[in-house]
């Protein structure tokens, strides 16, 4: 091996471009984004083809004609079962579900994580510590309890239901989140605005809240995504007439009757799909912020 | 655990302490209702009727350890727990050597750096259901990778897993740490990044390789990245479920099976609820083994340091 192999991150630039260390390491690093974007590039090249182009060829040439219909056809004709009118339901059951989900489980934390760093009272760290080993239990021992829950309240198999389930399992890595950066602003701030007059919910607004914004942002890719791409709680809270989207997919793609239709199958996929790649490819770092702070609940 | 005192509020002390800080005990009772109710009031709930006779509705009709006799006698939940052990083994030590692997190749001061790490995590934003039905597609032995190689020429080229009940495992990992990786390759970078430059350049002037710099210095300098990225995938492999009912549905056969497809299959489809609160307080149970070490590890060694 060359010297220049030992260049760590400090060391200064290799002087030979094509060194046999940059040719590894460059030639591994394309290899592997290959692997990373090939279905992603299978998906798109699919749903751009007809179905007989399909039969002939495999799934990695190119389509030779280029048609939109099983975007069309995905979107408002794919069937489950006896229903024939696409992802756009569970698109916009997924869109019903995701913005109060999103609102309401964020003012709660949000709340919640700013009395727990400078409201703290007697025994709120211990239910604070109750519902971080909470994130820990698997969702199956606790699902059928909210069932119970649900039907007492009357919101099994509705949206709002399943709006209650995603605040209630968004709250702990949220509380986290929030209560963290509310702790690390300075008490001398927030006493000043004691001295002040200033009481629980008008500190809350008018200093934690403005200084809070980017945090506020991590928090919503964090619960667009995770609500987004929820599959069980989505399948279990819902009837077929709520089934939010990722739900319908599962059933158009994995249904047992009918013909395959490979593009549509693939259309839909990458349907369910975009409004989380939007959401990645947009926020770009924030993102990375967020699932590191999901991250920490594990 | 220590019960923090109320240190922000230094008023005289007054008689009734039920309402002090009223404001915030207001905006803590979703959390607290959360917390006892629906995390230990439901866990609790679940763990009591596993041992009942419950089938179609909940009922207290106790019947000792028998569900859990029926459970450890189910073919059906053997094949799921080796299946999630596999899994589970191969996904630990692949996600976290691969992502340790890109991690290191970013390090490396390169070119277009954040255009790699943006093609590495991208499958992190995607839900295990596209994840599977993609990776399905990519799989199918007519279309996909079979049929692509014996196009070359090789005509007996087999590459089918998701049909054969052996090798099904691998067909959702390939895919599962297609999904995952990107996630660990970041939380391995922040920790390289965190790493003292001063240490590359003493390893480089003892004359220590890089890759043995790396091995004997880097990695067990991070030890409490790997332990949050080793709990990170742990938490994962537990919950595995969508990618299976999205990719193979439990087939060929039950050769796919998973724990957390058994308890829903139990409870919301046999009517067997009973059946479910058992497997599902297994789960709870494998979840606890594994934690308690990793509490103890980090958290008792906080104390020590």
């Amino acid at each position: 091996m060359p010297d220049i192999a030992l260049a760590g991150p400090s060391g200064p630039k290799p002087k030979k471009r094509f060194s046999r260390a940059n040719i590894f390491l460059y030639g591994t690093l394309i290899m592997v984004s290959m692997y990373y974007l090939l279905p992603l590039y299978v998906m798109v090249v699919t749903s751009l083809k007809g179905m007989p182009e399909i039969r002939m060829g495999n799934v990695f040439g190119p389509p030779l004609e280029i048609t939109f219909e099983p975007w069309v056809k995905a979107w408002s004709e794919a069937c489950t079962g006896v229903n024939c009118d696409g992802l756009s339901r569970g698109f916009w059951n997924s869109v019903q579900i995701l913005i109060p989900s999103v609102i309401l489980s964020i003012s709660i934390a949000s709340v919640n994580g700013y009395a727990l760093s400078h409201w703290k009272f007697k025994g709120s760290e211990v239910f604070f510590t109750i519902l971080i080993l909470g994130a820990f239990i698997p969702y199956q021992t606790m699902i059928y309890p909210i069932v119970i829950l649900l039907r007492e309240v009357g919101l099994m198999g509705d949206l709002g239901g399943l709006v209650l389930v995603h605040t209630i399992f968004g709250m702990p890595i949220l509380t986290l989140l929030f209560r963290n950066y509310f702790a690390s602003i300075p008490e001398e701030l927030f006493k000043a605005a004691r001295v002040d007059g200033a009481g629980f919910w008008r500190i809350y607004f008018q200093i934690m809240l403005p200084m809070a914004l980017p945090i506020f942002v991590v928090a919503i890719i964090l619960q667009v995504t995770g609500i987004w791409n929820d599959f069980l709680f989505g399948v279990i809270y819902t009837k077929p007439a709520t089934y939010p989207m990722t739900v319908q997919l599962n059933n158009i793609v994995n249904s047992v009757q009918g013909i395959k239709e490979y593009n549509v199958n693939m259309a839909a996929t990458l349907l369910t799909g975009l409004v989380p790649l939007v959401i990645y490819f947009a926020s770009g770092k924030l993102f990375v912020r967020g699932i590191a702070a999901g991250a920490v609940k594990g | 655990m220590s019960v923090v005192e109320d240190g922000t509020l230094k008023s005289p002390k007054r008689p009734m302490r039920l309402f002090r800080n009223p404001m915030a005990k207001l905006a803590s009772i979703p959390m607290i209702l959360t917390a006892v109710v629906v995390f230990m009031g439901g866990t609790l709930w679940t763990v009591v009727y596993s041992f009942t006779g419950s089938r179609l509705l909940p009922k207290l009709n106790w019947v000792g350890l028998d569900q859990y006799e029926r459970l450890w006698d189910t073919p059906r939940w053997l094949i799921s727990i080796s299946n999630l052990a596999l899994y589970g083994a191969c996904s630990l030590v692949l996600t976290l050597t691969i992502g340790f692997f890109l991690a290191a190749l970013l390090d490396r001061k390169i070119r277009f750096e954040s255009a790699f790490r943006t093609i590495f995590l991208y499958p992190f934003a995607l839900s295990f259901v596209v994840t599977g039905i993609a990776w399905q597609w990519i799989l199918n032995p007519d279309f996909g990778m079979e049929s692509l190689v014996q196009g070359w020429g090789w005509e007996s080229f087999r590459f089918d897993p998701l049909n054969d009940p052996d090798t099904v495992m691998f067909g959702l990992l390939i895919a599962g740490i297609w999904q995952g990786s990107g996630l660990i390759m970041c939380i391995m970078l922040a920790g390289l990044r965190g790493i003292d430059e001063d240490i590359w350049k003493a390893a480089r002037v003892d004359g220590i390789g890089t890759v043995k710099t790396y091995i004997r210095i880097i990695i067990p300098m991070m030890r409490p990245v790997f332990v949050t990225a080793l709990v990170l995938i742990a938490s994962g492999i537990i919950k595995l479920y969508d990618l299976v009912v999205a990719q193979t549905n439990g087939g060929p056969g039950i050769s796919s099976e998973v724990p957390a497809k058994y308890v829903i299959e139990y409870m919301f489809r046999a009517q067997n609820l009973g059946q479910g609160f058992a497997a599902s307080t297994m789960m709870l149970v494998s979840v606890i083994i594994i934690l308690i070490p990793w509490a103890y590890l980090e958290f008792g060694g906080k104390k020590n340091a």
